[in-house]
């Protein structure tokens, strides 16, 4: 065998473990379908954080805004498409409140509409917010994020400050923890796909040739205001789905502390993949799953704490271990990624 | 916007209005000094600059509440403040000065979330205030309130910022402060240590924003959520300002309280924070479209 | 374009910055096909120039036109489109991509579509790239990160990224600074060639003279923003104002 077919059969398997271990856990750990489908949804944010942020270098602390409006649409969609505001008050809460049929046509069509708001406001905000560079960018961004969880906590049509409440889980579906697992994962698994694939085209080295040198890019005759704006657009794509599957796995969205969760999810993101490396697709996934975990742990064992070990957390990473996990394996073993030195060029040339 | 109304119907509120933003805008711009100084010194954009402000707040709260005057609480603030600067100097700063931007707003932001947890856990979520103990001042035919103790903190706060001029100016250690700021590898050439510089320099802005939010907590409330507001406050000061001179700081610290004053009457006080953070951003982007037209770009 | 007519014009173009006038009144010709000389003291405004014309900022007065076109309110990414490229002084590259990579994202991008944006890049390319590395002499170092190589190597690998663009007219900035002089006339070599195989018009920047002597055929001279001489080489370095402009003589 060669070494290019070993490594691909390393590959295969490591993909089918994964994708075995993935559609397994549900059933291994039937009491943990929140925690698992928190991971997938951690695995979405890392993922589309590291598109702008680490493969394009502009780092957002807004993504969140994308998220938080697809949550919303969601829900609105599915709550206008069959009762008044004020109907619904009254059959909020109701399992019988819609068919199998209604929740499913709500849910998909709900879902739908995210997706193309998510891609709408990327596309506004993108014109007008990627002109700006480094860190007025990232404050901008930081403003945006929390401006929307404001706002929205305003606007009675969705509820302002007390929230929207998401129908309730019909039965006749299934186990709803089951169903909203695999909704997690499908997207998940869809993100990757879609990443891993942009990442080996063209577009994939423009974004890095923005990040590395923009003016150089722009010198160079790239259209660098199409790719940032496509990659944000791309990202908000994922973003505004798994907004509104979460506002629905978790049942009750609060416009700042669930949907526009700025403080929280927001900046859990940019911490997740750079903890797993910033700028490659294993990077964002390992970073999720690691952090996932520790948070769970910080969570059952320092309990009211667990926020103040988060910052601590933050802290160390960004100033202890910027370069991440794959970073950190690249350093150290780089022919195991492909990467190649100078020492061993020169040992070939010779 | 039926408040809009009330405004035109009845200008003397207006007025009320906009004394209780110059009030109030006073500590904007002592804050937002502070974050310029730390920026021009170290090239480090500190997100934690409203949570020192928080700090200074509860610090002062709790003195209050063990029967200490709050107006001691400004010096302690300040005090305590400077030394907890120091620390996070020590233990965090130090490592990411020489670092680009990203990495120090990703710290400090780690910094803010940890320390507005920590006063979370402490003394819960609840705003909180502290009686100065001074009375109410009407004028206009008592049309016009102005709390005596804002008027005692807007002194204060420019008599702050003027100690703080002078300082800089006038001593040895301001004027290395001022040397490191134009150029760090010359000074250190010349014999300035950097690192300390760095370092007072760090723990001088924490102790600023510690002084105001005793000044806060006095004139307003403050919770352990307050920070990022003024963060952002303080960004945008220095946004419209520049680095330039602490006149023009003041300018847009003042008018910035105005504005915020205004508009949390006109649109709500539920939007006052969205206000600010649209307001950011709306002055960043149309920053960056003039830039534009002179092909160049905000750094 | 007829051979020897005007692909680049500068006519009477100012630049200001503040108070300071970079540029005063410039007019340069660069002829397709040819390889034309700037040179100039240090501050005489020579990069300006070449920032405006690569549409870097705009200009303050006068006119910018290539191929006939009027370019000087068009912007980088446009004029480099066109076929009009720059290197840089102090060299950029993209430094965390291999060099093979810098290459591939260097492929002209004048028809560039959303289906395009999209594909791989084709196997041509990659010869294409690995061709071009091997004449610089970087073939070796191709799956390096760029920001690995040394200065000279990270030049060569600009100067490579450049003709993989297939422009028109390249502006080079000091092409040789900070390059180990036994490797300079190698990289004159790759020039000449560049310009008589490939059909690439130069326009460079140069502070040795014996590099622009040798290589250009016609040279403009700038001092104090304003253009000084211009002529073959011979008559330039006999130039008493050139002469004077460099040694400081006012």
């Amino acid at each position: 065998m060669s070494a290019r077919q070993k490594t691909d059969g390393r590959k295969l398997t490591l993909y089918a473990a994964i994708a075995g271990l993935s559609i397994a856990a549900p059933f291994i750990m039937p009491n943990f379908y929140i925690q698992l489908s928190y991971l997938w949804l951690m695995v979405l944010f890392a993922l589309t954080w590291d598109v702008v942020g680490g493969q394009m270098g502009y780092n957002s602390f807004g993504n969140i805004v994308f998220f938080g409006l697809g949550m919303y649409v969601t829900a609105v969609t599915q709550r206008d498409l069959y009762y008044t505001i004020n109907e619904y008050a009254t059959v909020a809460g109701r399992v019988d409140a819609l068919t199998p049929r209604q929740y499913l046509t709500g849910l998909s069509l709900g879902l739908g509409m995210s997706a193309v708001a998510g891609v709408l406001l990327a596309l506004i905000l993108g014109v007008l917010v990627l002109r700006l560079r480094g860190h007025y960018f990232a404050i901008s961004t930081l403003g945006i994020g929390f401006a929307a969880g404001d706002i929205a906590g305003g606007i009675d049509y969705i509820g302002a400050g007390s929230g929207l409440v998401t129908p309730v889980f019909p039965s006749g579906l299934g186990e709803r923890g089951l169903f909203y697992y695999f909704l997690f994962l499908i997207l998940a698994v869809a993100a990757f796909l879609t990443f891993k694939w942009i990442y080996s085209t063209r577009f994939g080295l423009a974004i890095n040739a923005i990040r590395d040198d923009e003016d150089k890019a722009e010198a160079m005759g790239i259209n660098t205001t199409r790719y940032k704006v496509l990659a944000w657009t791309v990202a908000a794509f994922f973003l505004a789905l798994a907004g509104g599957a979460t506002g629905n796995l978790i049942g009750f969205i609060d416009p700042v502390d669930t949907a526009f969760a700025g403080a929280t999810f927001g900046v859990w993101m940019i911490l997740m993949a750079i903890l797993g490396g910033k700028g490659t697709i294993w990077g964002p996934v390992i970073g999720a799953v690691i952090f996932q975990i520790t948070q769970e742990l910080f969570w059952t064992f320092l309990l009211g704490w667990q926020r103040v070990a988060l910052g601590a957390l933050i802290i160390a990473i960004v100033v202890f271990f910027p370069q991440g996990i794959m970073g950190f394996v690249r350093h150290n073993w780089p022919e195991l990624l492909g990467h190649r030195i100078e020492a061993r060029e020169e040992e070939e040339a010779a | 916007m039926d408040n809009l109304q009330i405004l035109l119907q009845a200008p003397i509120f207006s007025v009320q209005l906009l004394i209780d933003g110059l009030m109030i805008g006073a500590i904007f711009a002592l804050a937002a000094y502070g974050m310029a100084l730390v920026w021009g010194v170290m090239n480090i954009i500190d997100i934690a600059q409203g949570e020192y402000v928080m700090l200074g707040g509860f610090i002062t709260f709790s003195l209050n509440r063990v029967g200490i005057n709050p107006f001691l609480g400004i010096p302690v603030s300040f005090a305590a403040l400077f030394v907890i600067g120091w620390i996070l100097y020590r233990i965090v700063i130090n490592r990411i000065v020489e670092r680009d931007m990203f990495v120090s707003i990703l710290a400090t932001f780690g910094i803010s979330i940890l320390l507005q947890q920590l006063m979370s856990q402490i003394f819960g979520a609840d705003i909180q205030t502290v009686e100065s103990g001074l009375g109410t001042t009407f004028i206009f035919d008592n049309q016009i309130t102005i709390s005596q103790i804002k008027m005692v903190s807007f002194v204060l706060a420019l008599a702050i910022g003027v100690v703080l001029v002078i300082f800089m100016r006038k001593s040895r250690l301001g004027r290395a402060i001022r040397a490191t700021a134009q150029n760090a590898r010359a000074a250190r050439i010349l014999g300035i240590d950097t690192d300390r510089v760095y370092a007072v320099t760090f723990s001088l802005n924490a102790a600023i924003c510690g002084a105001a939010g005793a000044l806060v907590v006095m004139t307003w409330v403050v919770q352990p959520y307050m920070g990022l507001a003024y963060t952002v406050r303080s960004f945008l000061i220095i946004t419209v300002a520049g680095f330039g001179n602490i006149a023009t700081v003041i300018v847009s610290g003042l008018g910035l309280g105005v504005a915020e004053i205004f508009a949390g009457f006109l649109l709500g006080t539920e939007f006052q924070m969205a206000f600010i953070f649209s307001l950011l951003v709306a002055i960043l982007v149309w920053r960056s479209i003039r830039l534009r037209r002179k092909r160049q770009v905000l750094r | 374009m007829k051979n020897g007519g005007a692909l680049l014009s500068v006519e009477n173009v100012s630049k200001a910055f503040g108070g300071v006038v970079a540029n005063n009144k410039i007019s340069v010709n660069v002829p397709e096909g040819r390889i034309i000389g700037l040179i100039g003291p240090n501050g005489s405004g020579k990069t300006t120039l070449f920032n405006s014309i690569v549409g870097y900022h705009p200009i303050d007065a006068g006119s910018i036109s290539f191929e006939g076109t009027e370019i000087s309110a068009l912007r980088v990414n446009d004029i480099a489109r066109r076929g009009l490229l720059r290197t840089f002084q102090q060299t950029r590259v993209y430094g965390k991509m291999t060099c093979v990579q810098n290459m591939q994202i260097s492929v002209p991008n004048a028809h560039e579509s959303f289906a395009t944006m999209f594909t791989k890049y084709p196997d041509e390319v990659m010869d294409k790239a690995e061709h071009l590395l091997e004449f610089v002499g970087l073939y070796s170092k191709r799956r390096l990160r760029a920001g690995d190589l040394s200065f000279g190597q990270q030049k060569l690998l600009e100067f490579a990224m450049a003709l993989m663009n297939e422009p028109k007219l390249l502006l080079l900035d000091e092409p040789t600074a900070g390059i180990n002089p036994t490797l300079i006339n190698g990289l004159i070599e790759r020039l000449k060639r560049a310009n008589a195989d490939l059909g690439i018009t130069l326009f460079v920047i140069e502070h040795n003279m014996r590099v622009i002597m040798n290589l250009a055929e016609h040279i403009y001279c700038l001092a104090h923003g304003e253009l000084l001489a211009e002529g073959r080489p011979d008559d330039i370095q006999n130039d008493q104002r050139v002469i004077n402009a460099y040694l400081g003589a006012h």
